[in-house]
């Protein structure tokens, strides 16, 4: 955006502490304008027409240095791009980077429907939320019309997600868009050769498109400003993703040299940026190979700019690392790291219910009460306050101690000989040395748990009630 | 007034005045035109007036529209059209790219380079090591075009004073070696390619082992007798006892520059700092994700205990994906940026602890524990991916060498880091017509 202080856009709020927006000052609203937690729209009074000059004029300023494109219709809808900052740590990254496993229209039918109903129905659970992938692109392998729209209807049938037509052929994209046409494709793609006909296209649909020019940034540009003079902004820009050597160190260094022009306020490429991991698959021959070296340069592009991708693998070994990856980089680094420390509840507990400890980092907190809930485990768990580490790391550095572990008891009011049965507290395996310093500090029995949450189950099975009340 | 005249006298006096075109000339008042006489019109004269007729006749309408009548459908319906006439929009395209060229600045802030640091010493030097090592140097962050990056990642694979608890995908391939740190560490070198060897003296800890200090050391001169790499001395994180562990170490490496790792602001750094500088070693300067307690750490190795620049390593500690590598990723990230734009107390090169990453259940559980997820697939594929895009992140925020356990995973980022840097040549593919691959 082309502000960065709330003074800025509070000139334009109609200043009157109205509230409606939920702030109580205008100012307030302003400064999350600026960290973009809150939109202008949410100001009901900006949208009267008596404040439509300074509404239009505060929403050009507010709008992020990046553009972003929105794909698909409804639920799903998938917006890229959106960005104002090269690294995260500066705001955070928005709309994080689309995930698109192709399909072909090649394919049998029912090989189709299989693929892309295991794409659509992956899912990890990270932290009270599944991490899930996000469009359908299909390939047009066959070069014929009637081939790829009946693959296409078959694929929108199939599922809500987003989809990418992909073909360099005018009336194949034509046939298949003409059964998706209230789908809001993304049109794969423009090139020097087809662009005339692709624009006809993207202009009559109206939907979005992907420029491809392969190492060459110039013809990229040009590309971009000419659909942009045509009358769309609707752009994608595709560098070429080269998938070895010197090839793919180039791709890495056109996709940082894109996104710093655009951040810097070179408009005519400030788009979000595609790119295409699946051709690793055109330079490893074998599955394995191919899909790991797939996963590494989608790590590579997620980290440095890559807005929309294609890939091939659906193998968990690249999905999981792919989808976390991408967590990793768009988690907005401002929110808290660390749950406030307690004695919380786990399903119903009571007195013979077992005391777990574990730190108030939000990771770890998160990780060991899902797995308790998750296998319906009714528990006292102990957030102990560690400065917001890890198990290992606090065990490590000295901020998870058995007097820690003492003051965090008397702090929390709870009373291990009243409140349980047992006196028993169960240490995380990874605090195992642990054992005895809580023993001597708390006066209470010490069971150390497993290393890994998820083995808490078994672990109780074999454990609990524990011998010696 | 009315005035009435015949298109054939307009178009006479039109010659007359010798006008080619209507340009400019409006048409007032009211106007009788008489075109069943047209003979002798000029073909293009007519043109031109029938062009200024028709955009009146056109304004007229808007005007109509404006007023709330349905202008559109009048000139429709009299034109026989059932709809508007759809614009052939090819013809306001343009038939050729608009040229543009693309230019992007190089960051002028990053004027200060990262510290160069080198591990390991040859019989020149005073050591028995056939090659060293040497990181940092950047004068911009990894692989990017703005400066040449002069040195390479480096990798450095863990081996053990005692058998430990490890994933099964990695322990498959050490069992062979796992009672011996000296065939261990032969065994990373010749068999899987290490840069160098990193032996943790974990038995040394008093709630493990309490292996006393000399004993850890005849490991260090087993390890240092079986390779010829530049070697990095681990203690077991005990606080208490790792000063003591490491200065032995130190002293029976004497003249070898290895890697002490490491220091912390939890332990008696000045004793691991002055071994250092008594025996001519480099330091791990150790602190937990926090940017400011790195700088204090570094400030005091140098500042209060007068170890040189050039023998300061950092770990600014390392969380495996999904467990808090963003934290870690940012904060080296942070770190490199700030000392890449002045901050000296943050201009050493880093090493990653990668070997944490199979501290994540995605690397070695055999299953998800979570009945809501989808099947997590084989974990002797899991695993090593785990570690490579743990160190993989972390090598783009400018780390610069890394400690880690998996051969395959050693093997996949020494092939993307050196590709990201420059040094790896392959095939060129054409993926201009990617789409009908056979994938």
């Amino acid at each position: 955006m082309k502000i960065n202080s709330p003074l800025e856009a509070y000139k334009y709020l109609p200043a009157t502490n109205c509230g409606e927006c939920g702030e109580q000052t205008c100012m307030a609203f302003a400064a999350h304008l600026i960290d973009r937690s809150l939109k202008l729209e949410d100001c009901k009074p900006i949208l009267d027409e008596k404040f439509k000059k300074k509404y239009d004029e505060l929403t050009g300023l507010l709008a992020p240095e990046i553009r972003e494109v929105e794909i698909g219709v409804g639920d799903k809808i998938a917006r890229v791009g959106g960005d104002d900052v090269l690294y995260r740590h500066k705001l955070t990254f928005f709309d994080q980077t689309a995930f698109a496993y192709d399909v072909w229209d090649t394919m049998e039918e029912a090989d189709l429907v299989e693929r892309v109903n295991k794409i659509q129905d992956f899912r990890k659970f990270y932290i009270g939320e599944f991490l899930q992938v996000d469009m359908i692109a299909v390939r047009s392998t066959s070069d014929d019309p009637a081939k790829f729209a009946a693959a296409v209807k078959k694929v929108a049938e199939t599922t809500d997600l987003p989809l990418i037509l992909c073909s360099f052929n005018p009336e194949v994209l034509k046939a298949g868009l003409e059964v998706t046409k209230d789908r809001n494709p993304l049109i794969y793609a423009a090139n020097k050769d087809n662009w005339q006909q692709v624009a006809d296209l993207v202009l009559k649909y109206d939907v979005p498109v992907t420029l491809f020019s392969p190492n060459d940034l110039d013809t990229l540009k040009s590309m971009a400003v000419t659909f942009a003079e045509m009358g769309t902004e609707k752009i994608i820009l595709d560098p070429g993703t080269y998938p070895t050597g010197k090839q793919l160190k180039e791709t890495f260094n056109n996709f940082i040299k894109i996104r710093r022009a655009g951040i810097d306020g070179d408009r005519d490429i400030a788009y979000p940026i595609m790119a295409v991991p699946l051709t690793a698959w055109m330079a490893h021959d074998d599955p394995v190979d191919a899909s790991y070296w797939e996963t590494v340069v989608t790590s590579v592009l997620t980290i440095r700019y890559g807005d929309i991708m294609i890939l091939h693998s659906t193998e968990p070994y690249a999905m999981l690392p792919e989808l976390h990856i991408r967590d990793t980089i768009y988690t907005d680094p401002r929110k808290p790291v660390a749950v406030d420390p307690a004695m919380y509840k786990v399903g119903d507990p009571t007195s013979d219910s077992p005391v777990l400890v574990t730190t108030n980092f939000a990771l770890t907190y998160y990780t060991v009460e899902s797995d308790l809930d998750s296998n319906k485990i009714d528990c006292f768990l102990w957030a102990i306050d560690t400065d917001g580490l890890g198990v290992e790391a606090a065990v490590a550095g000295g901020q998870l101690t058995g007097s820690m572990v003492k003051k965090a008891i008397e702090d929390s009011g709870f009373d291990m000989k009243k409140d349980t049965t047992h006196n028993t507290i169960v240490l995380p395996g990874l605090a195992a040395r642990l054992q005895g310093d809580v023993e001597d500090e708390t006066g209470a029995n010490v069971l150390v748990g497993p290393a890994d949450s998820g083995r808490i189950p078994g672990w109780m099975e074999k454990n609990w009630p524990p011998e010696n009340k | 007034m009315t005035k009435k005249m015949k298109l054939a006298q307009l178009t006479d006096m039109l010659q007359d005045l010798n006008v080619e075109a209507l340009e400019g000339v409006t048409i007032e008042g009211d106007i009788e035109l008489d075109i069943s006489g047209g003979g002798g019109l000029n073909p293009e004269l007519a043109y031109a007036i029938g062009n200024e007729i028709s955009h009146m006749s056109l304004h007229m309408a808007n005007i109509g529209r404006i007023l709330g009548f349905p202008a559109e459908q009048l000139l429709a319906s009299a034109f026989g059209m059932g709809e508007m006439p759809e614009m052939d929009p090819a013809l306001a395209r343009p038939t050729e790219l608009m040229s543009s060229k693309f230019d992007v600045s190089k960051i002028e802030n990053w004027r200060n380079k990262i510290q160069e640091v080198t591990i390991g010493a040859t019989a020149a030097d005073g050591g028995s090591r056939k090659s060293t090592v040497t990181i940092g140097g950047e004068n911009a962050l990894p692989y990017y075009f703005d400066a040449e990056m002069p040195h390479k990642n480096h990798y450095t694979m863990d081996v053990f004073d005692m058998p430990i608890g490890m994933a099964k995908a990695v322990k498959g391939n050490y069992e062979d070696v796992i009672n011996d740190p000296a065939e261990w560490a032969k065994k990373v070198v010749r068999e899987f390619n290490a840069d160098m060897v990193t032996v943790h003296l974990i038995s040394t800890d008093p709630l493990i082992h309490d292996t006393s200090a000399r004993e850890a050391a005849n490991v260090v001169e087993d390890v240092l007798q079986a390779v010829d790499v530049p070697i990095v001395i681990g203690g077991s994180g005990n606080p208490e006892k790792d000063p003591e562990v490491l200065e032995k170490a130190a002293e029976v490496s004497e003249g070898e520059r290895v890697l002490l790792a490491s220091a912390s602001l939890n332990l008696d750094y000045e004793r691991i700092a002055k071994a250092a500088i008594d025996y001519g070693h480099v330091v791990l300067s150790w602190t937990q994700l926090e940017i400011n307690a790195q700088k204090e750490l570094n400030r005091k190795l140098m500042k209060q205990c007068g170890v040189p620049r050039d023998s300061i390593v950092m770990d600014p500690t390392t969380a495996a994906l999904g467990y808090g590598l963003d934290y870690a990723y940012t904060n080296m990230e942070r770190i490199r940026l700030a000392g890449l734009m002045g901050d000296d107390e943050l201009t050493f090169p880093m090493s990653s602890g990668t070997t944490n990453a199979w501290g994540a259940r995605e690397a070695w559980m055999v299953k998800s524990p979570l009945n809501q997820d989808s099947d997590w697939g084989p974990r002797e594929y899991r695993g090593p991916i785990w570690e490579i895009i743990t160190g993989l992140s972390l090598s783009l925020a400018g780390n610069d060498m890394f400690m880690m356990m998996h051969p395959t995973s050693v093997q996949v980022m020494k092939e993307i880091t050196g590709t990201l840097y420059g040094s790896i040549e392959a095939d060129e593919i054409d993926i201009q017509n990617w789409i009908g691959a056979e994938v």
